[in-house]
């Protein structure tokens, strides 16, 4: 099957900046996949050249298998959902949904059609008339979504869309993006700088550093065997121990991680390696308690499930896990 | 305290703000006056008499008709030339890096604060040294070289204020360029751009010192009335030319500055 995006060996430069460094990646049609990075890492720049806002400095960019290296913005079957939404601010709110279409020659009752069927979609019916200074942020955003959506993109592209929104918008809207992804069946790429959204949206992940993919995989196999310490440290907040912890805890001689929920207080089912070490905090965040370990000069972050009994601090611990768990890394 | 003393101010103080008003308008209204006066060797005071037959002598003045002419033609075809050039640059230097912006910025905005007989002199010189005879359009060039300045000032502060997004999006949604200039650009920065025109317009119209360098035996109508004040024929003549100047540049200058009152809360509106 031809990859709905497929980047080969793909840089690009800005002078001696190395934004996006040989990057390979191959998306699939239908597929709901996350860039995920800090800023600065690349990821931004990476939607830009799919989106044909920037040209790579060298490698081969394909859309649906066709070259897109030379092909502008407006000749690709790509739609962007910018992170400040650039709605345009001297039209209404149903011109600016139905602009792509009006820029295409689509006639005037079709687009209008159109673009309040898209509106709808993204539960903004009514809202035609406004202009996009009377709407809040959420509703922008959900403006910005239909006006890239009403084109029929083949991939859609989500710059950070959920950036500037609360908490709790945030969470619907991951919710209601992933249903249109599932009804709509569109390719989304979609960057962000949120683990959590990555990883509970994301079928596949790419965890960017300093212009480089660190590691590509699904939520599960980043978060559970992260490839290298930076994704370990991005992803979730891992116990990343050095070589000689590691080897003390009974792993080969290498950079590992272990998750905290991996870790149980108590002592060792069979199969576990326990280690006792010395109680230094312990913090109540509702669900679990999160511990802190001294384990021979090597601090462990431990989650406990709320409601288990919490020893007194400075009190000698037992702690124990499965050595399936103590994921070797790779050096970089 | 602050805010009871800022609603009124100290008599002396409104005395010398009208007076300073004053000294400033009321000269104009004398211009305006004498327009009507019946005495045409000398500007006595008061005038003896009031008529309105000068503008019937204005009218049938056929060099009042070539002066007027000559500085509509300047100043459209220098407005024209200032929104096309003035747009463009300012495009250029707001939305795009290149080596030596900055420079191309100042060079631009320079003509301005040079002093016009600096830059009439200027170009005199070069118009001759490159053998070129004097015509409506050394005049054009002269005062573009100016206009282009204001259009560029007001376009530049308008292109700012739209979010590089924007055009991008235009793109991304299927526009090529020239849609994009149309349906996104052109809106957004319209108003500065008549603003812009319009006070171009009313420096072309009332330029003097660039023109007596670049206009050769040419006059248009503020030459023309510098001339009638120094050998005056029918003088009144003079003032109702000066009345129909100060209304035709003072019209666009007031309706610049509501568009681009207007203008402001429009861009604002949008973020």
């Amino acid at each position: 099957m031809t990859a709905a995006v497929s980047f080969e060996a793909v840089s690009r430069h800005f002078g001696a900046v190395k934004a996006v460094d040989n990057v390979d990646l191959a998306i699939a049609e239908g597929e709901f996949f996350a860039m995920l990075g800090p800023s600065g890492s690349g990821k931004t720049t990476c939607l830009r050249l799919m989106a044909g806002f920037e040209q790579p400095t060298a490698g081969h960019i394909e859309i649906f298998g066709e070259t897109a290296e030379g092909v502008p913005p407006y000749k690709r079957s790509v739609n962007t959902v910018f992170q400040d939404y650039a709605l345009f601010p001297h039209m209404t709110i149903v011109e600016n949904v139905a602009y792509g279409l009006m820029v295409k020659g689509v006639g005037k009752a079709e687009r209008l059609k159109a673009a309040e069927e898209a509106l709808a979609m993204v539960k903004l019916p009514g809202y035609g008339t406004r202009r996009p200074g009377q709407l809040s942020g959420g509703q922008r955003q959900r403006v910005a979504l239909a006006r890239a959506l009403v084109n029929k993109p083949r991939v859609l592209l989500l710059d950070e869309p959920l950036g500037a929104l609360d908490l709790k918008l945030r969470e619907q809207m991951q919710e209601e993006l992933k249903g249109l992804q599932k009804s709509l069946g569109i390719t989304f790429v979609f960057v962000t700088h949120d683990q959590g959204e990555a990883l509970s949206m994301a079928d596949r992940i790419a965890v960017f550093n300093d212009g480089r993919i660190q590691q590509l995989g699904t939520p599960e196999e980043v978060y559970k065997r992260p490839r290298t310490r930076f994704v370990a440290d991005f992803v979730g907040s891992s116990n990343v121990l050095t070589p000689d912890v590691a080897a003390r805890l009974g792993g080969p001689r290498k950079d590992a991680s272990l998750r905290p929920e991996a870790i149980r207080l108590g002592a060792a089912a069979s199969g576990e390696t326990a280690v006792t070490g010395c109680l230094l905090s312990s913090a109540f965040l509702g669900a679990t308690h999160r511990l802190t370990v001294d384990v021979e000069g090597a601090r462990l972050a431990v989650s406990a499930p709320a409601g288990s009994p919490v020893p007194a601090i400075g009190e000698a611990v037992t702690i124990s896990f499965s050595p399936a768990d103590l994921h070797p890394m790779e050096a970089a | 305290m602050r805010s009871d003393r800022s609603t009124s101010a100290p008599l002396p103080l409104k005395i010398a703000a009208g007076a300073g008003l004053l000294f400033l308008h009321v000269p104009i209204l004398i211009i305006f006056l004498y327009a009507f006066t019946t005495e045409e060797k000398s500007y006595q005071f008061p005038p003896p008499g009031l008529t309105l037959q000068w503008f019937a002598v204005t009218w049938n003045r056929p060099d009042v008709w070539a002066a007027l002419t000559l500085s509509v033609k300047v100043a459209s075809i220098a407005t024209v030339i200032a929104l096309v050039l003035g747009t463009l640059t300012a495009a250029a230097v707001s939305q795009t890096r290149f080596f030596g912006r900055e420079a191309v910025s100042l060079l631009v905005i320079l003509p301005i604060a040079l002093p016009g007989i600096i830059t009439g002199i200027a170009l005199r010189s070069a118009f001759s040294i490159l053998d070129i005879p004097f015509s409506t359009w050394t005049i054009v060039l002269g005062h573009a070289t100016f206009c282009i300045v204001v259009v560029y000032n007001n376009a530049v502060a308008r292109f700012r204020r739209i979010s590089g997004s924007l055009v991008e999006a235009s793109m991304d949604l299927g526009a090529d360029g020239f849609q994009t200039f149309r349906y996104v650009i052109l809106p957004n920065i319209g108003t500065a751009l008549l603003a812009g025109g319009m006070l171009a317009f009313a420096l072309s119209f009332d330029e003097v010192i660039v023109t007596t360098f670049t206009g050769g035996q040419q006059s248009t109508l503020p030459i023309w009335m510098l001339e009638e004040l120094i050998r005056p024929r029918q003088r009144p003549v003079t003032n109702v030319v000066a009345m129909v100047v100060v209304l035709v540049t003072f019209l666009p200058i007031l309706a610049a500055y509501y568009l681009t009152r207007d203008g402001d809360q429009v861009a604002g509106s949008g973020k």
